[in-house]
């Protein structure tokens, strides 16, 4: 990797904690991992461990305690501060998100969820609502494509919120337990979805998961302990 | 694709309470506004049927309304000669009660000379008094019609013509009947002391009593000059049509227009306060939906934009439904509500700007929100 073009994600030395003083949490403790373009890497550790706080932190959601981050070689995080002043524009452009649970708008239907990114990144009202409805097709929840969430069972909205990760072709893409809510053979075609955006976007993918029916589908597996990498 | 539709169509009901509510208590504050406005108008309408210049009273007194007053019916000959003065008319006041198949009926009589000024402003239906005796023209709020007798004192009238709008300033309907009668009328409901001493006294002069004489003044001459000169005589007190209505609007109604106005005060302090917790709450419960659009990388214009809208969409909603509630209903009222489009259009102008100000006050605690949170279970 020495010679190859920049890591996607670079974490350097990453402490986060939470609250001080009694209150206080260590959620990370001075990780450091690589993930570059067309990786898809697992991330796996018991219940507070700080998985989550990992993803947050490469979302460009929560700010590290100390540390780095650079996303696409650039520092995005540095010396105790965001070195990028437009971190939502970003997040629009290169970062999708699959949330632990999936946190669509619960008034906008399925195409609308998806579409409604696109829309913001610029695309046109036809574009975006053709684009919605082949993702939403390509992860088979095609004929829920005008359910609201609420009329959605837990895996297809998790599908649906996996279209809308998708709708930018994001360069770098944040998993958290996405196939938590599916039976196995759906967490299968996420997977091979997942490894299909990673090769064909040249994208990087960071999956959160405590499922070992896919745990041989990534290319690494990083364990967290306690806040550390082991 | 408007996020703020999106959000109101799929949760119309409550959207629509929401404005129900919104326009009642606007509806509310609109009657409020209206009765304080209507009070002053009905307050005034006794003193601007006429419409006369001056007012001829007892001498130190604010009469007919504000206080007593008794005059002697000839004033209003010499009133009449005063230089400048075109016409001049005596009037009577005296509340009655009587019955009608509804009840028992307040009514506010007053007593004019036909031909001369004081009597109705405008008939709506039926004719004016043509016969001296016993015609009596009524308002329309007393609710008899044209052709029905009415008793007042010990006579019966007939009602020959209906007014509409003319009340007392207690709300009272006005009744038009003759001086004379108005006279007879005002002798037989004298306490019997007083009737006594009268009858003794024997002669015509001494019931010829009017409660104050109205006059009419030239276009070409001053009033307040007219006016001097009326007051310098003895026993003579004058008021201008312009001081009239001030003694009305200030001294009559003075408890009951404070009170009101006291009322419409806290009203509008407890609506604002309401809209106000309307809208933040609104903001406030879309905390997990703002932090998904934040996470999904939505600018703030758009966040803005979805909590603005839907504050001013209720806010528009919501009052539109309440003029349109007061409309309909300001004629149910027992006395007359006026609804002044100055008042709806700064009302409206208040609601628009709480709205704002609540919303932004929402959002600006909506764009602090932690984006991690919309991550939380
Ligand atoms: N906002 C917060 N305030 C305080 N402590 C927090 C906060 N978020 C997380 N923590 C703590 O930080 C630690 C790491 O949390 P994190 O959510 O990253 O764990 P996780 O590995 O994702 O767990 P799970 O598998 O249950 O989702 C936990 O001990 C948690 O209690
Ligand atoms: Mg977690």
């Amino acid at each position: 990797m020495a010679n190859g073009p920049a890591p996607l994600i670079s974490f350097v030395d990453v402490s986060k904690h939470y609250g001080e003083g009694e209150t206080r949490v260590d959620a990370l403790r001075g990780v450091s991992f690589t993930v570059a373009a067309g990786e898809v890497v697992g991330l796996r550790g018991p219940s507070g461990s700080g998985k989550t706080t990992v993803l947050n932190i490469v979302g460009c959601i929560l700010a590290p305690s100390s540390g780095e981050l650079r996303l696409a070689g650039e520092p995005v995080f540095s010396e105790g501060r965001w070195r990028r002043s437009d971190l939502r524009g970003l997040r629009l452009a290169t970062i999708g998100f699959i949330f632990q649970f999936h946190n669509l708008l619960p008034f906008l239907t399925s195409t609308d969820n998806v579409a409604l990114v696109l829309r913001l990144a610029g695309e046109s009202a036809g574009t975006a609502k053709r684009r919605a409805h082949e993702l939403l097709a390509y992860l088979d929840v095609g004929h829920r494509r005008n359910a609201f969430p609420a009329q959605l069972s837990g895996g297809e909205a998790q599908r649906v919120a996996i279209a809308r990760a998708l709708a930018n072709r994001p360069r770098i893409i944040l998993a958290d337990e996405p196939t938590a809510a599916l039976d196995s053979q759906r967490a299968q075609v996420v997977m091979d979805l997942l490894r299909r955006v990673a090769v064909e976007q040249q994208a990087a993918i960071v999956v959160v998961t405590h499922d070992d029916k896919i745990v041989n589908r990534f290319d690494r597996v990083l364990e967290l302990r306690d806040g550390l990498l082991i | 694709m408007n996020l703020a539709i999106r959000d109101i169509r799929h949760n119309l009901g409550r959207f629509l309470l929401t404005c129900l509510g919104l326009s009642l208590l606007l509806a509310i504050v609109l009657s409020m506004l209206g009765i304080y406005r209507g009070l002053v108008a009905e307050s005034l309408t006794l003193a601007r049927a006429p419409a006369v210049d001056l007012w001829v009273v007892e001498t130190n007194t604010r009469g007919p309304f504000a206080e007593a007053s008794r005059l002697p019916g000839d004033v209003r000959e010499a009133v009449a000669r005063v230089a400048g003065v075109t016409e001049a008319g005596s009037l009577t006041f005296q509340s009655v009660e009587t019955e009608t198949t509804a009840g028992k009926l307040r009514l506010y009589v007053v007593g004019f000379e036909p031909g001369r000024p004081g009597g109705p402003a405008a008939i709506v239906e039926g004719r004016a008094i043509a016969q001296s005796r016993y015609e009596v023209v009524i308002d329309r709020s007393a609710g008899v019609a044209v052709g029905e007798r009415i008793r007042l004192g010990r006579r019966e009238f007939r009602v020959v013509g209906l007014t509409a709008r003319q009340v007392s300033s207690g709300g009272d309907p006005v009744a038009f009947i003759t001086l004379r009668d108005s006279q007879k009328l005002q002798f037989e409901l004298a306490p019997p002391a007083a009737r006594r001493e009268l009858a003794r006294g024997g002669s015509e002069a001494t019931s010829d009593i009017v409660n104050a004489v109205v006059a009419r003044v030239s276009p070409d001459v001053p009033v307040a000059a007219v006016a001097d000169g009326v007051r310098r005589w003895k026993h003579l007190a004058v008021l201008t049509q312009e001081e009239q209505e001030t003694v009305l609007s200030r001294s009559v109604i003075e408890r009951a227009r404070r009170q009101i106005g006291l009322f419409t005060s806290l009203l509008l302090i407890v609506s604002t306060v309401i809209i106000a917790l309307i809208v933040y709450t609104l903001t406030i419960d879309k905390t997990r939906e703002i932090a998904t659009l934040k996470l999904i990388g939505a600018p703030d214009r758009v966040i803005v934009g979805l909590i603005m809208q839907q504050a001013l969409a209720m806010g528009a909603i919501g009052f539109a439904f309440g003029v349109a509630f007061i409309l309909a209903a300001k004629d149910g009222f027992p006395r007359r509500v006026v609804v002044e489009s100055p008042d709806v259009l700064a009302l409206g102008a208040a609601v628009v700007l709480v709205c704002i100000l609540a919303s932004s006050l929402g959002v600006r605690l909506a764009l602090k929100v932690d984006p991690a949170t919309a991550l939380a279970g």
